[in-house]
């Protein structure tokens, strides 16, 4: 069995003040903290435990700057056995569709019985480069999978629906899958794990390398472009109970209280 | 006359309530552009949801055949691909549900156009489209443009548009000879249903959830004694559920349950709209350390603050008024 993961590098932003560049495009990195993406640790977790049960490898792929070797060996250190970096200053300012058509590029000639995808990034939360991946590589696919079971050249996987539902679906391989958290439960990477892949050999490709041109990346070669982000407009604002921890605390049982929370 | 085509989603039996969120969207832009509104609907023996249809759409575009009995997105795609080359809609709405994860973007590659996903709001301007998203797990919106096409794609957030039938329109249904061409690469199955767990959180008064702001399962004794205190019961965010600190019948949200609660008490949940989708509470308060969370947008009140320094205190003071 083998695995092809895309895995991208991404600022956690859920406690992080987000600041919006002057550009008013993008947002200040400076501060943030930067990690795998949530749902790609879980595709690479999924990757590496198909390995261990049906041999093979895993090969983890990236597009993104220097900093994003870091990501890799997170892979390295959680089982992949071969990692690629794409990376060109004219990647820049790809859309979806564009970052899809570079991996395409990198991974059309590689040997793969699967593809892994997240669902989504956490940042951008597209959710498009795996199913427009599939589409260019001619495999089918399948999005938000929660469970995946190989048999006779097949597989079998759980699709999430909404309200608790799943749907079973059977696809043949090579396939692409976008995978969703709660797959399984991926294996702790320590730093000391991290640290001992600082000697292991990542491929390096660039836009030449890959036979695509100017034109057909970055903001050219999408169809798509973010013009502007802005922070979004006030509708509702919640009163935000000021005091000091224990008086607040007051107040909110009582709150609590006065919309019937208990008698 | 130019067209605007709403792909109509229903599951089991039923229509989905994304659908007339789009078409409700879809009638303002096709007033304004002057554009004649087209309900696609794709399936087995359509004539009831059809006919609903017609209430809401100039046109229902209906397509049957045994095939798409239930969702596949090869074969929706295989159909589709071919309605929008003939047809040629300006613009084609489908929602950003599983659903259209799964069909959206290989359609748009399929077709070379032009797509943009999970958007909160689309604006048709002549021929010149904008789309409004979040990003940043909602904390920053973007405004996207589109390079000049003669067709685009947009999938729709739910819940950003009113759900209730319009039923100002008699439109025509008409019925479309584009049988799926014989795909046997991807097989619907089956449907499964979420075990039911031991606690119906969709019965609840009073919830008290939490999310990945808790840290650590040995920090859930803190939310469950205060749930106890209320005589509440405990819900929480996703990534609690899986990393497995509480089953996944306590899961509100999309992928997991509606609520509907007197109280609903969000702590250390920062309010992906994933999340707050499944809460349709009367109050909904929210403890988390970060003003900025996206849940202080919709929570009616707050405290902003460390919920282990917070929870605690608030877990004395309920008792202590309940026993005054
Ligand atoms: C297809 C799909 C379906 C999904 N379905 C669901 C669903 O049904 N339900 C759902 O919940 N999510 C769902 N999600 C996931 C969703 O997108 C978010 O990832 C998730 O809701 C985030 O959960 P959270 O708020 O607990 O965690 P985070 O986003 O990590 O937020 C944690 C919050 O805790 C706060 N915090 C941290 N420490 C403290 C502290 N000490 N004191 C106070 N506050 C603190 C932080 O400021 C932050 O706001 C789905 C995603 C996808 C792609
Ligand atoms: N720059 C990137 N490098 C490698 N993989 C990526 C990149 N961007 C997106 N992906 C993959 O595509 C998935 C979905 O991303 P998106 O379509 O941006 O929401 C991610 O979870 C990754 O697996």
């Amino acid at each position: 069995m083998d695995i092809v993961v895309c895995v991208k590098r991404v600022p956690d932003t859920s406690e992080a003040d987000v600041i919006i560049a002057k550009d008013e495009r993008t947002v200040e990195a400076g501060d943030l903290v930067f990690d795998i993406n949530e749902w790609d640790k879980y595709a690479v977790e999924e990757a590496v435990l198909l390995k261990e049960k049906y041999g093979g490898t895993v090969t983890a792929v990236t597009l993104g700057p220097d900093e994003t070797e870091d990501t890799l060996r997170r892979c390295f250190a959680t089982g992949a056995d071969k990692a690629i970096r794409l990376t060109d200053s004219a990647f820049e300012g790809s859309d979806a569709a564009a970052i899809a058509k570079i991996i395409h590029q990198a991974v059309k000639d590689l040997k793969f019985d699967l593809i892994f995808t997240g669902t989504q990034a956490s940042d951008d939360g597209y959710g498009q480069v795996g199913p427009v991946l599939a589409s260019l590589l001619g495999t089918p696919h399948a999005s938000v999978v929660t469970q995946v079971d190989i048999a006779d050249g097949k597989a079998r996987v759980q699709r999430e629906l909404e309200g608790g539902l799943s749907e079973v679906v059977e696809v043949p391989l090579p396939a692409v899958f976008t995978i969703q958290t709660g797959i399984n439960e991926p294996r702790y990477v320590s730093i000391m794990g991290v640290r001992k892949a600082a000697g292991k050999e990542i491929e390096t490709a660039g836009l030449a390398d890959l036979g695509l041109t100017a034109e057909d990346v970055g903001e050219k070669g999408s169809m798509t472009k973010v013009e502007r982000l802005f922070l979004p407009p006030v509708t509702k604002e919640a009163e935000i109970i000021q005091g000091s921890p224990d008086e607040a605390s007051t107040r909110l049982a009582q709150i609590i209280k006065d919309k019937g929370g208990f008698s | 006359m130019s067209q605007i085509f709403v792909l109509a989603e229903h599951r089991k039996g039923s229509l989905r309530e994304i659908t007339w969120e789009m078409l409700n969207k879809g009638a303002e832009l096709a007033s304004r552009s002057g554009s004649e509104l087209v309900a696609v609907l794709l399936g087995n023996r359509m004539d009831s949801f059809a006919g609903e249809l017609a209430h809401g759409a100039d046109r229902v575009l209906v397509v049957e055949d045994e095939q798409l009995e239930n969702y596949n997105s090869e074969i929706y795609q295989n159909v589709l691909s071919r309605l929008l080359s003939e047809y040629e809609p300006v613009l084609t709405l489908i929602g950003h549900t599983a659903f259209g994860m799964d069909l959206a973007p290989s359609l748009a590659a399929e077709m070379g156009m032009p797509l943009s996903t999970d958007c909160i709001d689309v604006d048709l301007e002549g021929d010149k489209l904008t789309a409004t998203r979040q990003m940043y797990g909602g904390k920053v919106n973007a405004e996207v443009s589109f390079a000049p096409a003669k067709q685009y794609l947009v999938t729709l957030r739910s819940g950003m548009f009113p759900a209730e039938a319009a039923a100002t329109k008699d439109g025509k249904i008409e019925k479309s000879d584009f049988p799926p061409s014989a795909t046997d690469r991807k097989k619907f199955i089956e449907y499964l249903e979420a075990a039911i767990g031991a606690v119906d959180i969709t019965q609840a008064d009073v919830l008290v959830s939490v999310g990945q702001g808790i840290g650590d399962i040995k920090n859930m004794p803190l939310v469950e004694e205060l749930a106890s205190s209320l005589g509440a019961t405990l819900s929480c965010s996703r990534p609690v559920v899986d990393r497995k600190w509480l089953p996944k019948g306590h899961q509100v949200g999309t992928s997991g349950k509606t609520v509907k609660p007197k109280v609903y008490l969000a702590i250390g949940i920062s309010g992906a709209f994933q999340h707050v989708a499944g809460v349709k509470a009367s109050t909904i308060i929210a403890i988390n350390k970060d003003p900025k969370a996206p849940i202080f947008r919709v929570a009616d009140y707050g405290i902003v603050g460390d919920l282990f320094q917070v929870v605690p205190l608030l877990k004395d003071k309920v008792t202590a008024l309940k026993g005054s």
